[in-house]
């Protein structure tokens, strides 16, 4: 059973402002009109060494309007919450509109999409974090700071929770009214071990992915937290001795507690439209995976098939409906190893002759304009696929890597590399300790060219990030990203003690 | 209902024994752009309050704190409530120390200053002008203009009242060949487009493209690098985030001192060169007293509104401040020195702009921009990235050609001990962290033996 929109958003002047805005906008001529308001609670705990270091509550309520009047793209947002703030804010983006005509030569057109009435959607949950008290939210968290803090070896603990909860309304001129609510958050630990003679040091995180659940994630539902407190200790003293890597090429058997964050830098952001026409050029950056491509790009090996969803249960990603009143779809990206879809909106998929988007257009506030934003994007699990035991027993000379931390990828999404929170070798088949000071560096095609095993559907895991930016102004996005355990051979290994020249 | 009003309902409405209120009151305007077409944007506003809570107890002081955007004053009495809840309910703070005391501002009950799009009323034609000759010379470009003014209202029930007003904008320009092999960027910071000056940057991207015509392949290794102002400013930014004398002394950064303690005193650099922030200096002036809306390791709520001054945090050569609040100076025995929101490098050596240091270097590579800047090992600072926008061959002081991008590998506190030369600071747009950071003077730096670790294929 989903629970209902909080009556403290339900309750406001939804649609009175919505009709004063659209009205307003009509009358104008524009043949595209939408008004959104949003409410965004935010929560913010950070302990250290157990201690609370800062907690923070937010809530940003404003509202905006975007029409197109005569080809071209006009919008405002406001706060002010009466018809006429409403009416002087649909005028404020005619207005916009109307300047801006002389430095716009692509008229905008957007794809078709029934009206829906009035529609609402809850994200899947079962405890609201803000029915739970600051008290007992603190107390949770500095349970698990002392039992950390408390192990051999730990000098010292960082623990954090940050959980959202979004708000928004949506209704534009062709009919189309939605009312959504969806429940995010992340908790995180990480442990610092130092080497009081060398002062060298290390540190290691918890790996429990950011989801789309409410506070039952903390206790029991989703993840094992006890399990992974307990073991984190040791994970991190053996790493602060562990030997460091020698460079060169290794068989890599990557957990998707990593293989996540590589996904969403080398085909999430790779196969947004918009990206790949060139919308983001002077932002995030472009696309080697230019439409010319489409279903002949060898993108990786045949084994590949990635799909991109708005509509998977607890994805950070997912809604019921788009910001721009696109119903939430499900669809492929690549199939068999080959680029076969991309990420939409409305004026990207008319404009390279789509008939319908596929439902990403997202706005992170309402002071903001959407555009096309990151589905779940997750790599399907080979059915009857082996176990990451078994991917790992194929293995002879090789790394286990576990959890994700450092990420860079370029403009184009060819060259990345990557770090994580543990790296076991593999020799002959088994587990032979942890290593340090690993990153692997590789070109996209090649790397997933050369996933060589795919893992079953028990390795799979939703993963995901809370901070992805894009566009300017500056937005952020939370985003899941499904993935199996999977093999790649041969890939380039960095020792980053040597880079950075010791 | 206006901002002043806000901060006076907040304080009047406090039921504790003591409070902080931040009223911020911002309006943006926006332009973005796309292959010399305009794609995106807007005119925005927001007013947000933070209320910052403090309970007296036996053992010290709580704190609780709540923020929200405001659209009427009965808003604000949430707000209050919220944050008086939370510190009633939270334990002692362990920064606790007294309210910043002292007089108000004299404009302090002004109206917020706000902005519109009538400040690109000479821009933006400017710029249609420049999408059509660029359309005449197969050149695509791409970018962003923003301009935002941010009037800051700070009070608090010991009777402080700040006000300031923060201008803030930025245009920035991706330049391709219509193939959209070649790409150049240029970028300004601006406090209000009036010394943006269009056909110069059309200059500067032209010329980029011109240096383009042959390219030339280069392999991963080490050389000499021209870093051009942005990309300093870019690596500098990073180091100063890094640069919290709590955790320097907790043993968990590139400051701190085997064994124990800071790094304080040490020299990083054999240059004369001095790492500062001074929120007087012309052309980056910020905020002259602490905004903090959340306690951290760099940051305290209880130091709002203490009064900002020029800070060295590299001078001459050494390590000579790192960020602290009034508990971790305490804590670890350093001066007051709060972050600032500006950085800027000064060195006595060298002189001129990146042109002359083009001509006097013999053999190097010319930076454009940096991207995607990430922290590696926070032992080192070691951060990776990828050259962007422009790679160029330098032989005996002039451009000969464009060269592949790379991956790099680099710690910026390293990279200091390898300047080998310097032009004159100038105001310069970090490109990388622009959605945030903003205010930087750099001069351009040559550096020897930057580590190019991997090619880059893009273009």
């Amino acid at each position: 059973m989903t629970a209902p929109i909080d009556d403290a958003f339900s309750s406001l002047p939804l649609s009175q402002l919505a009709d004063a805005a659209l009205s307003t906008a009509g009358q104008a001529g524009a043949s595209y009109a939408a008004f959104r308001m949003e409410r965004i609670l935010g929560s913010s705990i950070r302990l250290r060494d157990g201690h609370l270091e800062g907690a923070n509550d937010t809530e940003d309520l404003g509202y905006s309007v975007r029409v197109v009047v005569d080809g071209t793209w006009g919008f405002a947002a406001d706060l002010v919450r009466t018809p006429d703030a409403a009416r002087r804010t649909a005028q404020r983006a005619i207005d916009l509109a109307k300047v801006s005509a002389p430095v716009n030569t692509e008229p905008v057109d957007l794809s078709a999409e029934p009206a829906y009435g009035d529609a609402t959607w809850v994200s899947s949950y079962e405890v609201d974090p803000w029915s739970v008290p600051m008290e007992d939210k603190v107390s949770l968290l500095q349970g698990w700071s002392r039992s950390v803090l408390d192990a051999a070896g730990v000098d010292h603990v960082d623990t954090s929770l940050f959980a959202f909860k979004e708000n928004k309304y949506y209704a534009d001129l062709a009919g189309t009214t939605t009312t959504q609510q969806r429940i995010r958050l992340f908790p995180e630990l990480t442990a610092v071990a130092i080497d009081s003679g060398s002062g060298a040091f290390e540190t290691m995180g918890t790996v429990a992915p950011p989801a789309g659940r409410g506070w039952e994630y903390l206790t029991g539902t989703g993840w094992d937290w006890d399990s992974e407190l307990a073991q984190l200790p040791g994970w991190l003293v053996e790493k602060l001795h562990a030997p460091t890597i020698e460079p060169g090429r290794y068989d890599l058997v990557i957990d998707p507690t990593n293989l996540w964050l590589t996904i969403h830098e080398s085909i999430g952001h790779a196969t947004e439209l918009d990206r790949a026409l060139g919308y983001e050029a002077n932002y995030a950056g472009m696309s080697f995976a230019t439409p010319d491509k489409l279903n002949n790009l060898k993108y990786g090996s045949p084994l590949m098939h990635i799909t991109g969803d708005r509509t998977v249960e607890h994805g950070l990603s997912t809604v019921g409906y788009d910001d721009e009143g696109v119903q939430a779809q499900q669809f492929d990206i690549v199939k068999d190893g080959v680029l076969v879809g991309y990420q939409l909106d409305r004026r990207i998929a008319s404009r390279v002759g789509y008939e319908r988007s596929n439902g990403c257009a997202y706005a992170d506030s309402a002071g903001h304009v959407p555009i096309q934003r990151m589905a779940n994007v997750s790599l399907q699990p080979a059915n009857g696929g082996p176990s990451t035991a078994e991917l790992i027993a194929g293995v002879d000379d090789g790394l286990y890597i576990v959890g994700d931390k450092s990420w860079s990828i370029d403009m184009q999404r060819y060259n990345f590399q990557f770090t994580g929170q543990r790296f076991f070798q593999i020799k002959d088949g088994r587990l032979n300790g942890q290593v340090k000071d690993v990153a692997y560096q590789a070109t996209t095609t090649d790397f997933w060219g050369s996933m060589a095993s795919v893992g079953g559907p028990e390795t799979y895991l939703l993963a995901g990030a809370f901070n992805c930016g894009k566009a300017q102004p500056g937005q952020v996005a939370p985003v899941s990203h499904g993935a199996p355990a999977a093999l790649f051979t041969s890939v380039n290994v960095l020792n980053t003690a040597q880079e950075g020249g010791r | 209902m206006t901002a002043p009003e806000i901060v006076e309902r907040a304080l009047s409405s406090r039921s504790l024994d003591g409070m902080t209120v931040i009223c911020q009151e911002n309006s943006q305007t926006n332009l973005r752009w796309a292959a010399n077409t305009l794609t995106t944007n807007g005119v925005m506003r927001s007013c947000d309050v933070t209320v910052i809570a403090m309970q007296d107890r036996a053992d010290g002081v709580s704190v609780g704190v709540a923020s929200a955007s405001v659209a009427e004053l009965d808003d604000v009495t949430d707000v209050v409530k919220r944050a008086e809840d939370a510190a009633r309910s939270a334990d002692k703070a362990p920064d606790s120390a007294d309210l910043i005391a002292g007089n108000a501002d004299s404009n302090f009950g002004d109206a917020p200053d706000e902005t519109s799009p009538i400040v690109f009323e000479e821009f933006a034609p400017a710029l249609g002008r420049w999408f059509a000759e660029a359309q005449r010379d197969d050149i695509e470009l791409f970018g962003y203009a923003e301009h935002s003014l941010t009037t800051t209202y700070l009070g608090n029930s010991a009777g402080l009242r700040r006000r300031y007003v923060q201008p803030a904008g930025r245009i920035e320009v991706t330049g391709k060949s219509a193939s959209r092999t070649r790409s150049t960027w240029a970028g300004r910071a601006t406090r209000d487009f009036r010394d943006i000056v269009v056909p110069d940057l059309a200059d500067d991207v032209r010329t980029r493209l011109g240096w383009a015509a042959k390219t030339v392949s280069v392999d991963p290794g080490h050389y000499t690098v021209i870093l051009p102002p942005t990309a300093v400013a870019d690596l500098l930014v990073y180091q100063y985030g890094s640069s919290s004398a709590r955790d320097a002394a907790e043993g968990r950064t590139v400051f701190s001192k085997p064994g124990g303690g800071t790094r304080l005193g040490e020299r990083l650099s054999d240059a004369e060169l001095t790492l500062f922030s001074d929120p007087n200096y012309p052309g980056m002036q910020c905020l002259p007293f602490v905004v903090s809306h959340a306690s951290d390791a760099s940051e305290s709520v209880f130091d709002n509104g203490m009064e900002l001054s020029r800070t060295n945090w590299i001078d001459n050569g050494k390590l000579a401040a790192l960020a602290q609040t009034r508990y971790s100076a305490a804590l670890t025995g350093g001066n007051l020195t709060p972050l600032t929101d500006n950085i800027g490098l000064e060195m006595s050596s060298g002189g001129g702009s990146l042109h002359d240091v083009i001509a006097r270097t013999e053999r190097g590579l010319l930076l454009t921009t940096l991207w995607y800047i990430r922290e590696v090992d926070p032992q080192t600072l070691l951060l990776t990235g990828l050259t962007r926008d422009g790679v160029y061959l330098v032989e005996n002081g002039a451009v000969t050609a464009a060269v592949n991008n790379f991956r790099f590998n680099e710690s910026p506190v390293d990279l200091l001990s390898r300047v080998v030369d310097d032009g004159a600071p100038e105001v310069a747009l970090p490109r990388e962290w622009s959605d945030f950071f903003t205010r930087a003077a750099m001069p351009p730096l040559v550096v020897r033996d930057f580590n190019m670790s991997t090619v880059s294929q893009a273009s």
